[in-house]
C-alpha cells in the first residue's frame, strides 16, 4: 500500500497507445532494446580489431606550449600512435560557428582540460599512463577568469582582437517614462552542466578508399561531419557519420568532443579506434551553460502595468566561441520573459575568459534570463501590492501582441491560461504533525522532525524561440520510401535527425503511418547519407524534421496516386491512398497497392524550411528573429528548514502550451525531465571554477536530483494548434527547464523572506552563515 | 590473471584481466555484456548495477577479481527467451524509458526492490532508487513503472 500522502502526478492528456498515429501515445522502437540492454550506445561500440584512444588535457587555465616530447610515450609497450596539433593534416580549428578552436593545441592553451596530445593503445589504461608520459613544457599565462573583468582595458586577451564575443543593443519605445514605480536587483547564475549520463564516446574505422566511418553519439551529425573534412582535409564523401546509441544531450554534444581525434587516431594507426570519456573528462570534454551576470529594473503604473524594462545580461562565454553568440541573441531577445512592456532597453554581452568553454544547453540563454526577470516581478507584485500571479497576468503577452523585438506574436500566447491552471491545482497536503522523516529536508540524514521547517510557494512563467532564429537557414531532410515486402505495404522513414532519447524516431513513425496509413514503419539508422536534419537543440525536431517527414510522405502519396491514375485510367485527383488501398472519390476499393506497385518501391526525399526568421537591427535589436514561441508556467512548493538551509521541493506543477501533442506520454516525460532540470539548477547544479580550474569534476561533487529530490509533479498540457506550424505542433523540450527553477527559486524566497539573488541556492545562503 | 565466474547462468572464463580492471569492464569488454552501463565509474549512478551473488552492487565498484566463483547477473540475465521480465514490460508501458542509459541499472534496482517488497509505497521506492540517476525522466515514469510492476506481481 502507498502510505505516503503526497499528490500523485497528473496529466489531462490521456495516454492511449492507439494505432500509433499522429496523436497517439505510441511506444518507443527502440524501448525493448533498452530495457534489455541490448540497445548499442557509443560507448558500447566494440570491433575486433580496435584500439583505444585516450586525450592528453592541459592542466592550466592559460599556458603557452614550448615544447612537447612524445619519445618517452612512444616506448610504452602497447601503444600504436601519439599525435599532436602538427599531426593534424587539414585546419587544425573548428567549432559551430566560428573555427576558433585547436583540434589540439598548438601554441596555447586557454582552459584547463583543452586537448593537447592524443594516445592509441591496445588497452585503454595502457593508453592513459601513456599519456602522462608524454611531456608538455608550459609557460604559464595570466588568466581572465572573471567575466566582468574580460573587457577591462588592460584584460588578458583570449583571443585577437579582443574578448567581446557579441554585444546585442535592443531599443524599442523611446526613452523610458518616469514610473511611479521602480524596482531593480542584480541576479548571477552559476554553471550548469548537462550531464546526461551516456559519456562522449565513438568508434572511427578507417576504410578502404582512404575515408573513415564514424559511429558517434552527437546532436546534429551534418555539422559535425563539416568540421571533421576541414580538420582532416578529406571531402564529405570520405567522411561518412552513423548515429551510434545517444544516452541523453541536453546541448552538451553540439559541439565536437572525441570525434576529429578518434578519426586521427584510426587514420594513423590504419585500425578502428575508440575513444571513451569518463565522467571526470566527460566534465572537462564538452561546453557548459554559460554563467551569467545579470542586472534588471522595471518601472511600472501604481497598478502594476510595466511602462518600462532595462536590462544588462553579461555571459561567460569561456575560452572558445561555441554557440555563445546565439545564447546572447536569445538571452537579448527573450530575455524580458512573455510580457508587454511598451519602453524596452537591453544590452547582453558574451565574453571570452579563460574559464571552461560554455555553449548550448536546454534553454539556450532564457534559462539565465528568466531567474532575473522572475524576481523582479515578484518585487514588483510586493511593491504595489498585488498578488504575484495576478501581476503576470496583468502584464502576461496575448497573441498578437508585439515581443521587445517588435515581433507579432502571431499564435497562442496563453500567459494568463497557463497561471491560472497551475495556481489553481490542488496543493499537496499540509505537513502533518509525525511527518515521515524521509519527506523532510535533510530526508534520512534525520536532520529536522519539522521544527524550523517553513514552507513557501512560488510562481514562473517564461517562454523559449522554437527552432535556430535571427536568419539561420534551418531545414531538414527527409526520404521516405514505400514498398511491398512480403505482402505488406512496409514504409522506410530516413534522416540524419539525431535521436537522443526525446523520442524522434517515435514521432517519424507515426507522422509516417498516419499520413500513408501503413502500419509498419522502418527507422532507417542515421546517418550522413542523406540530407541534413539540423541539430537536435532548440526544442525543434518534431516541427521541422517531423514537417519535412511530413512533406516526403506527401510526396510519395502523391507519386503512388500518380502511378495509380496511369494504371487505372484516371485522374490522380480523385484518388486515395489508405493503407495498402487505393480508393476512389467515394472510398470505393479500385487497386491494391501491391497492383500499383509490383515489386518497385517509391521514394522521395524533400527538404523542408519553416518560415524564414530575419537577422536583427544592430542598433536595436527589432526584426522577425524568431518563427515560435512555447509558453509554460511553473508552481513550485517547497519546505525549507530555515535552521540548517536544506530545502525540500514538496511540489513541482505545470501547465505548457504543446500546440498539438503528436505523442502525449512522450511529451509529458519531456517537461518532467525538463522541470528536474530547471530544478537543479535553483538548488544544487553548479561546476564550481576557481581561478579557471574545474573544482568538483564528478557526480560526488556535482548534484543532479536523484529520485528522493524529484517531488510529485502535476503536469497539464494545452494544445493550442500553431496554424503554420505542421499538425499544429509546438516545440516541448525547454520551457520547463526554465519556468521551473525560477518559481522553485521564488518558492524558498518566499519561505526563507531573504533576497536570494544567486542560484544554485545554497544552504548558506539561506541562514546566512 | 584469470578468473572464472558464472554469468547469467552460464560459467565464463576470462584471461589476462588487469589486478584494477572492475567487474563492469570485463562484463561490457571482456564477456560482451554492454548492457551494465558506465555513466560514472564511480559508484555515484547506479547504473552500472549488476546482482552478485544475489546482492544489488555498483560493478563499477566491485573489482574483477572479487566476483571469481561468484554468480552475477546482468539486465541481459532478466528476461525469459523473448518474454521480458514484468519490470522490464513495465517500464516499456509506462514510457520509463527515454535515453535509456539509466533503464538497465533502474531496472535492475527495481527488480531487487519487488523481491523484497511486494506492495513499496512511494517513499519506500524512492529511497530504494536512490542511487539510480537518471537525467531525462524526472523519475515520475520510473516510479509509474515500478507501481505498476508491484501491482502486477500482486495480481500473480
Ligand atoms: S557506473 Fe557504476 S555507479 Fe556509475
Ligand atoms: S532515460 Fe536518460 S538517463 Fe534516464
Amino acid at each position: 500500500m502507498s502510505t505516503d500522502a503526497g499528490t500523485r502526478s497528473t496529466t489531462t492528456t490521456p495516454g492511449r497507445v492507439g494505432y500509433g498515429r499522429v496523436g497517439d501515445s505510441a511506444r518507443r522502437p527502440d524501448g525493448t532494446l533498452k530495457v534489455t540492454g541490448e540497445f548499442a550506445y557509443a560507448s558500447d561500440l566494440w570491433h575486433d580489431e580496435m584500439v583505444w584512444g585516450v586525450t592528453l588535457r592541459s592542466p592550466h587555465p592559460h599556458a603557452r606550449i614550448r615544447r612537447i616530447d612524445i619519445t618517452e610515450a612512444l616506448t610504452v609497450p602497447g601503444v600504436t600512435a601519439v599525435l599532436t596539433a602538427d599531426d593534424v593534416p587539414g585546419d587544425n580549428a573548428f567549432g559551430l560557428e566560428h573555427a576558433d578552436q585547436p583540434v589540439l593545441a598548438s601554441e596555447f592553451v586557454r582552459y584547463e582540460g583543452e586537448p593537447v596530445a592524443l594516445v592509441a593503445a591496445d588497452h585503454p589504461e595502457t593508453a592513459r599512463r601513456a599519456a602522462k608520459r608524454v611531456r608538455v613544457d608550459y609557460e604559464v599565462l595570466p588568466a581572465v577568469t572573471d567575466a566582468r573583468r574580460a573587457m577591462d582595458p588592460g584584460a588578458p586577451a583570449v583571443h585577437r582582437p579582443g574578448n567581446l564575443v557579441r554585444h546585442l543593443r535592443l531599443r524599442r519605445g523611446g526613452e523610458a517614462p518616469t514610473a511611479p514605480v521602480v524596482v531593480s536587483l542584480d541576479f548571477e547564475v552559476g554553471m550548469q552542466d548537462q550531464a546526461f549520463l551516456g559519456p562522449e564516446s565513438g568508434l572511427a574505422v578507417p576504410a578502404e578508399d582512404g575515408g573513415i566511418d564514424l559511429y558517434v553519439a552527437t546532436q546534429w551529425l551534418h555539422v559535425d561531419q563539416r568540421q571533421i573534412c576541414l580538420a582532416l582535409g578529406m571531402p564529405p564523401e570520405k567522411v561518412r557519420l552513423t548515429l551510434a546509441g545517444v544516452g541523453g544531450a541536453f546541448g552538451g554534444r553540439e559541439d565536437l568532443s572525441v570525434h576529429v581525434h578518434a578519426c586521427l587516431l584510426a587514420l594513423r594507426t590504419g585500425k578502428p579506434v575508440k575513444m571513451s570519456y569518463g565522467r571526470e573528462e566527460s566534465f572537462f570534454g564538452h561546453v557548459h551553460r554559460h554563467p551569467a551576470t545579470m542586472t534588471y529594473e522595471f518601472g511600472a503604473q501604481r497598478d502594476g502595468s510595466l511602462l518600462y524594462a532595462k536590462a544588462r545580461l553579461l555571459f561567460d562565454g569561456g575560452a572558445y566561441a561555441s554557440s555563445t553568440a546565439a545564447v546572447v541573441g536569445n538571452g537579448g531577445t527573450l530575455g524580458l520573459g512573455p510580457y508587454r512592456i511598451p519602453s524596452v532597453a537591453v544590452d547582453a554581452y558574451g565574453v571570452f575568459t579563460n574559464n571552461p568553454p560554455c555553449g548550448a544547453m536546454r534553454g539556450f540563454g532564457c534559462v539565465q534570463a528568466a531567474f532575473a526577470h522572475e524576481a523582479l516581478m515578484d518585487e514588483l507584485a510586493d511593491a504595489v501590492g498585488v498578488d504575484r500571479v495576478a501581476i503576470r497576468q496583468l502584464n502576461g503577452m496575448r497573441e498578437g501582441d508585439l515581443n521587445i523585438t517588435g515581433q507579432v506574436i502571431d499564435s497562442a500566447a496563453p500567459v494568463g491560461e497557463l497561471l491560472q491552471i497551475v495556481s489553481e491545482l490542488p496543493l499537496p497536503p499540509e505537513r502533518g504533525a509525525h511527518p515521515d522523516l524521509r519527506s523532510l529536508p535533510g530526508a534520512v540524514n534525520n536532520t529536522t522532525h519539522g521544527e524550523g521547517v517553513v514552507r513557501g510557494i512560488g510562481y514562473a512563467v517564461t517562454y523559449k524561440n522554437v527552432g535556430f532564429s535571427e536568419g539561420f537557414d534551418d531545414y531538414s531532410t527527409a526520404r521516405v520510401r514505400l514498398e511491398m515486402t512480403g505482402g505488406e505495404a512496409v514504409a522506410t522513414v530516413h534522416t540524419a535527425g539525431a535521436e537522443v532519447g526525446q523520442g524522434l524516431i517515435t514521432v517519424e513513425q507515426q507522422i509516417c503511418r498516419t499520413e500513408l496509413g501503413v502500419e509498419r514503419v522502418v527507422v532507417h539508422p542515421k546517418d550522413t547519407t542523406v540530407g541534413s536534419a539540423g541539430s537536435t537543440s532548440a526544442s525543434r525536431q518534431t516541427y521541422v524534421t517531423g514537417g519535412a517527414v511530413k512533406a516526403a510522405c506527401e510526396a510519395v502519396r502523391a507519386a503512388v496516386l500518380d502511378r495509380a491514375a496511369g494504371v487505372l485510367r484516371r485522374s490522380a485527383a480523385e484518388l486515395r491512398l489508405d493503407g495498402e488501398k487505393i480508393a476512389g472519390p467515394s472510398g470505393e476499393l479500385l487497386a491494391g497497392l501491391a497492383d500499383v506497385l509490383g515489386d518497385d518501391a517509391v521514394e522521395e526525399t524533400v527538404e523542408w524550411r519553416h518560415r524564414p526568421t530575419h537577422a536583427i537591427d544592430p542598433e536595436t535589436g527589432q526584426g522577425e528573429a524568431h518563427v515560435q514561441f512555447a509558453f509554460s508556467a511553473h508552481r513550485a512548493v517547497v519546505d525549507v528548514d530555515v535552521e540548517l538551509g536544506l530545502v525540500k521541493v514538496v511540489a513541482l506543477d505545470t501547465a505548457q502550451d504543446v500546440g498539438t501533442a503528436i505523442n502525449p506520454d512522450a511529451v509529458v516525460g519531456q517537461i518532467h525531465g525538463g522541470s528536474a532540470q530547471g530544478m537543479g539548477l535553483a538548488l544544487m547544479e553548479e561546476i564550481i571554477v576557481t581561478d579557471g580550474h574545474v573544482r568538483n569534476p564528478s557526480f560526488t561533487d556535482y548534484l543532479i536530483p536523484t529520485i528522493l529530490d524529484m517531488p510529485p509533479m502535476q503536469v497539464t498540457v494545452v494544445e493550442y494548434a500553431d496554424p503554420h506550424a505542421p499538425y499544429g505542433v509546438r516545440g516541448v523540450g525547454e520551457p520547463p527547464t526554465i519556468s521551473s527553477g525560477p518559481a522553485v527559486a521564488a518558492a524558498v524566497r518566499a519561505a526563507v523572506g531573504k533576497p536570494l539573488r544567486r542560484v544554485p541556492i545554497r544552504p548558506e545562503h539561506i541562514t546566512g552563515t | 590473471m584469470r578468473i572464472t565466474t558464472t554469468v547469467n547462468g552460464t560459467e565464463r572464463e576470462v584471461d589476462d584481466v588487469w589486478a584494477g580492471e572492475s567487474l563492469l569492464y570485463v562484463l561490457r569488454e571482456r564477456l560482451g555484456l554492454p548492457g551494465a552501463k558506465n555513466a560514472c565509474e564511480q559508484g555515484e549512478c547506479g547504473s552500472c548495477t549488476v546482482y552478485l551473488d544475489g546482492e544489488p552492487v555498483c560493478a563499477c565498484l566491485v573489482a574483477a577479481g572479487q566476483a571469481n566463483g561468484r554468480q552475477v547477473t546482468t539486465v541481459e540475465g532478466l528476461a525469459e527467451g523473448e518474454r521480458l521480465h514484468p519490470v522490464q514490460e513495465a517500464f516499456l508501458e509506462t514510457g520509463a524509458v527515454q535515453c535509456g542509459f539509466c533503464t538497465p541499472g533502474l531496472v535492475v534496482a527495481a527488480h531487487d526492490l519487488l523481491q523484497r517488497v511486494s506492495r513499496p509505497s512511494d517513499l519506500e521506492i524512492r529511497e530504494a532508487l536512490a542511487g539510480n540517476l537518471c537525467r531525462c525522466t524526472g523519475y515520475e515514469k520510473i516510479l509509474d513503472a515500478v507501481r505498476l510492476a508491484a501491482d502486477r506481481q500482486a495480481q500473480g
